[in-house]
């Protein structure tokens, strides 16, 4: 017979007691320290929307003293809100931290992309081509992205390290299986590893995390007036980027941003909240998912997300 | 603020998972409306006669086209006592690799049986898994016991079995809950058709269930992961080890013992963005400062002076084997052990497990979701424990370094296999 080891337990056990978010975040802080050691060029996709902006706030914690060990890449669809155009900078100025900005416009440009035509045309399909020239371009080897198994489905079988061909794309079907907190960053030249250090969080974590760090976000995802019109059962804002049609009316409402995407398709949702504090009863109430809620993109079949994935999408 | 629980599900086709998964989601607020009205929309398009909650957890396509479960998907849900990750395991593809996977991670496994079907080989599969990877809690859910007329006796009778094969599998918590997925008995409230049954509801269970003792507090490991060194005005001399504490407690002032190269400093101090911390635990992102300049690099084990693990290039494990390609000996593969990577050499396959009769025998060489001891050799030392006594500095992976793939997960020691082989 053997003898089966058993661990002495300590009687104070209860005393070295962590919050789920602080069990959130020191799992993150771990994945984007690996990142750090064992990649050549990592990058930090940084939007200014909210799961950027609390995976920014996680590499500054994982890095502290020091600076950011990697750059920050935009994937600037040239659709923004300027509020968060506005926070970007001032954000990469204060942690002294370096920004490559990859433009769909610039592709469009060149010729690498057509823009989509008509009303409903919007630039976040062409998105995925910008990132992937971007991340060839930099020679990028792991990239972060701020995306969470609870946003969809797809993204539910997604793993912390994913990785892509070197045509970026993802097999859903081929993927390493991925154990206890041992990641595996094998590729080669050409490949890359898409990373997502909030993969367990969910939008609720996001918001308490945010009221708890005091972290500054852009002024969209608080309620403000802004003149909107209704369409496909979202609210989206009047703006250059998108053509009103006829019998749509805009109005003027009370709304705020739940995600911060391409402006001609990310919808506002009404609401009251103009706290962080606010923020958090109302999605703690939502019985909507927040895609569901405010991306056209994800409406087009329940296969939608997946097959942008595929291609290499974020 | 509410602590986190992990979970891990694993049940046979048609025991009722997903309806189970379903019912905990959709009680616990953790379903949305246009989710629901999603799975709604596909279920009529499928013929379903109802609301078919499996489509809720199929993510992708293929599984929604073949009505399979695929790969491991992550669940999440949260009720004001706790928050719940949850990762729900296929029970027949690959069911060795993703359940091996789940319960990497877990704190407690769910193990579904049908109560008009009983213990069967998965259930006795998932059992084993489950205490392999050292999961310390395990609920069997007898569901649909609304079939069996809410028969008390039925739900002993399986009781007791599973009891009887965990005990030989040293679980150290076993409960049982009858329990009806479809209509909701004892899920979230306590059923009062089943009068006999004095236990609490599943998700009562999950929510009060203890974990926090199932950490190694009394081995102070301190894996290095990264240098950091801002080489700064502001902080011109900074060192710092940065690094997640595997188990123990660390404590500024401690002696401490840098392994592999066995050198002794003090811990000078601990720091985190937040401030200094006065103690680090498991599983703590921390940055340690040690008193004297040593030299330390990555994949460097911290450990407290005195509590040495095995420091060695020879290695014998429990194997989980994930790959098409067999595992022989002299095949050559990298090691992933805490932060250190490196090459490994296949010594010897010993022997080999059957998951479902639990018999034991010699084996040449390793096959796809086969379990064995193997003796490995590394280019490097690593330093270990035994994977019954710290999940963390015992676990590791084996990557095909021509593929990149992760073909392997290993438990250090082979304790569990000759306990089975003594039985
Ligand atoms: N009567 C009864 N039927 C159930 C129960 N749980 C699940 N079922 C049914 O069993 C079938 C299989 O359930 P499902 O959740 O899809 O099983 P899975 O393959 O384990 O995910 C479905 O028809 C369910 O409605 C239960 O507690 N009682």
């Amino acid at each position: 017979m053997t003898t089966v080891l058993e661990p002495a337990r300590a009687t104070d056990a209860a005393a070295y007691h962590l919050s789920h978010l602080h069990l959130l975040e020191s799992e993150a802080i771990h994945i984007m320290r690996e990142v750090a050691a064992e990649f050549e060029r990592p990058a930090l996709l940084f939007s200014g929307g909210k799961d950027s902006i609390v995976m920014l706030r996680i590499a500054q914690k994982a890095f502290w003293p020091a600076r950011i060990p990697f750059p920050l890449m935009h994937v600037d669809t040239g659709h923004n809100f300027p509020e968060v155009i506005d926070y970007r900078d001032r954000r990469v100025a204060e942690l002294q931290a370096r920004l490559v900005v990859a433009s769909v416009q610039e592709s469009i440009d060149t010729g690498r992309v057509r823009e989509q035509t008509g009303p409903r045309a919007s630039r976040n399909q062409l998105q995925t081509i910008t990132l992937l020239d971007g991340i060839e371009a930099n020679r990028f080897d792991a990239v972060f992205g701020g995306a969470r198994r609870d946003e969809e489905k797809a993204r539910a079988k997604e793993r912390v390290f994913s990785f892509r061909d070197e045509f970026g794309q993802w097999d859903p079907k081929n993927q390493r299986p991925e154990l206890w907190n041992l990641y595996n960053g094998k590729h080669r030249q050409g490949e890359h590893i898409r990373v997502f250090p909030l993969s367990n969080w969910t939008e609720l974590d996001i918001w308490q995390y945010i009221a708890r760090e005091r972290v500054e976000i852009p002024s969209i995802y608080y309620a403000h007036r802004r003149e909107v019109f209704a369409r496909d059962g979202m609210l989206l804002a009047v703006s250059p980027y998108v053509t009103v049609l006829d019998g749509e009316e805009p109005f003027e409402a009370t709304v705020r941003y739940r995600t911060v995407g391409d402006a001609s398709c990310t919808g506002a949702v009404v609401s009251d909240a103009a706290t962080v504090e606010d923020v958090i009863a109302e999605v703690a109430a939502t019985r909507i998912t927040e895609r569901g809620a405010t991306r056209a993109d994800d409406k087009v079949s329940e296969a939608a997300m997946e097959d942008r994935k595929r291609e290499g999408y974020f | 603020m509410a602590e986190l629980l992990r979970i891990a599900t694993a049940g046979s086709v048609d025991d009722g998972k997903s309806t189970l998964i379903g019912r905990l989601l959709w009680d616990a607020k953790s379903i949305f409306e246009d989710q629901w009205e999603a799975i709604e929309r596909s279920s009529v398009q499928r013929g379903d006669d109802y609301t078919n909650l499996a489509l809720l957890t199929d993510g992708l396509r293929a599984e929604r086209e073949q009505g399979i479960t695929i790969d491991v998907a992550y669940r999440y849900f949260a009720t004001p006592r706790r928050t719940f990750i949850l990762a729900d395991t296929p029970g027949h593809l690959q069911y060795t690799r993703n359940m091996v996977t789940g319960a990497s991670t877990a704190d407690v496994a769910i193990v579904l049986v049908d109560a008009r079907h009983g213990i069967v080989e998965q259930s006795r599969r998932h059992a084993f898994l489950a205490s392999l990877l050292r999961v310390q809690h395990i609920v069997l859910a007898v569901n649909k016991i609304d079939l069996v007329q809410f028969s008390e006796d039925v739900f002993r009778r399986l009781e007791l079995e599973f009891r009887a094969l965990t005990a030989r599998l040293d679980v150290p918590d076993v409960t049982a809950i009858p329990v009806s997925a479809l209509h909701g008995d004892n899920v979230v409230t306590r059923s009062d058709r089943t009068p006999w049954y004095g236990g609490p509801a599943l998700l009562e269970h999950l929510e009060t269930l203890d974990v926090v003792a199932d950490r190694n507090l009394d081995d102070a490991r301190f894996p290095v992961q990264y240098v950091i060194r801002p080489m700064s005005a502001a902080h011109p001399d900074y060192r710092g080890y940065a690094g997640q504490v595997a188990s123990g407690v660390l404590r500024p002032g401690d002696d401490v013992e840098v392994l592999p190269s066995g050198r002794r400093t003090t811990i000078a101090g601990i720091d985190t963005f937040d401030g200094p911390v006065d103690a680090a635990y498991p599983p703590m992102s921390v940055t340690i400062r040690l008193a004297d300049d040593v030299d330390v690099s990555r994949g460097d084990l911290v450990v407290a002076a005195g509590s040495r693990p095995t420091v060695s290039q020879d290695l014998v494990a429990t194997v989980c084997w994930m790959s098409d390609e067999p595992l022989r000996p002299g095949t050559r593969l990298a090691v992933k052990h805490t932060t250190r990577t490196a090459k490994a050499v296949v010594k010897e396959i010993g022997e080999r497990l059957d998951v479902t009769t639990f018999e034991t025998g010699a084996a040449a060489e390793l096959h796809l979701n086969e379990i064995a001891q193997v003796t490995l050799r590394t280019a490097l030392p690593l330093c270990y424990d035994d994977y019954r006594r710290n999940r963390a500095t015992g676990a590791f992976i084996l990557i095909d370094e021509a593929t990149g793939a992760t073909v392997a997960a290993g438990m250090v020691g082979s304790s569990i296999v000759r306990a089975l082989a003594g039985a």
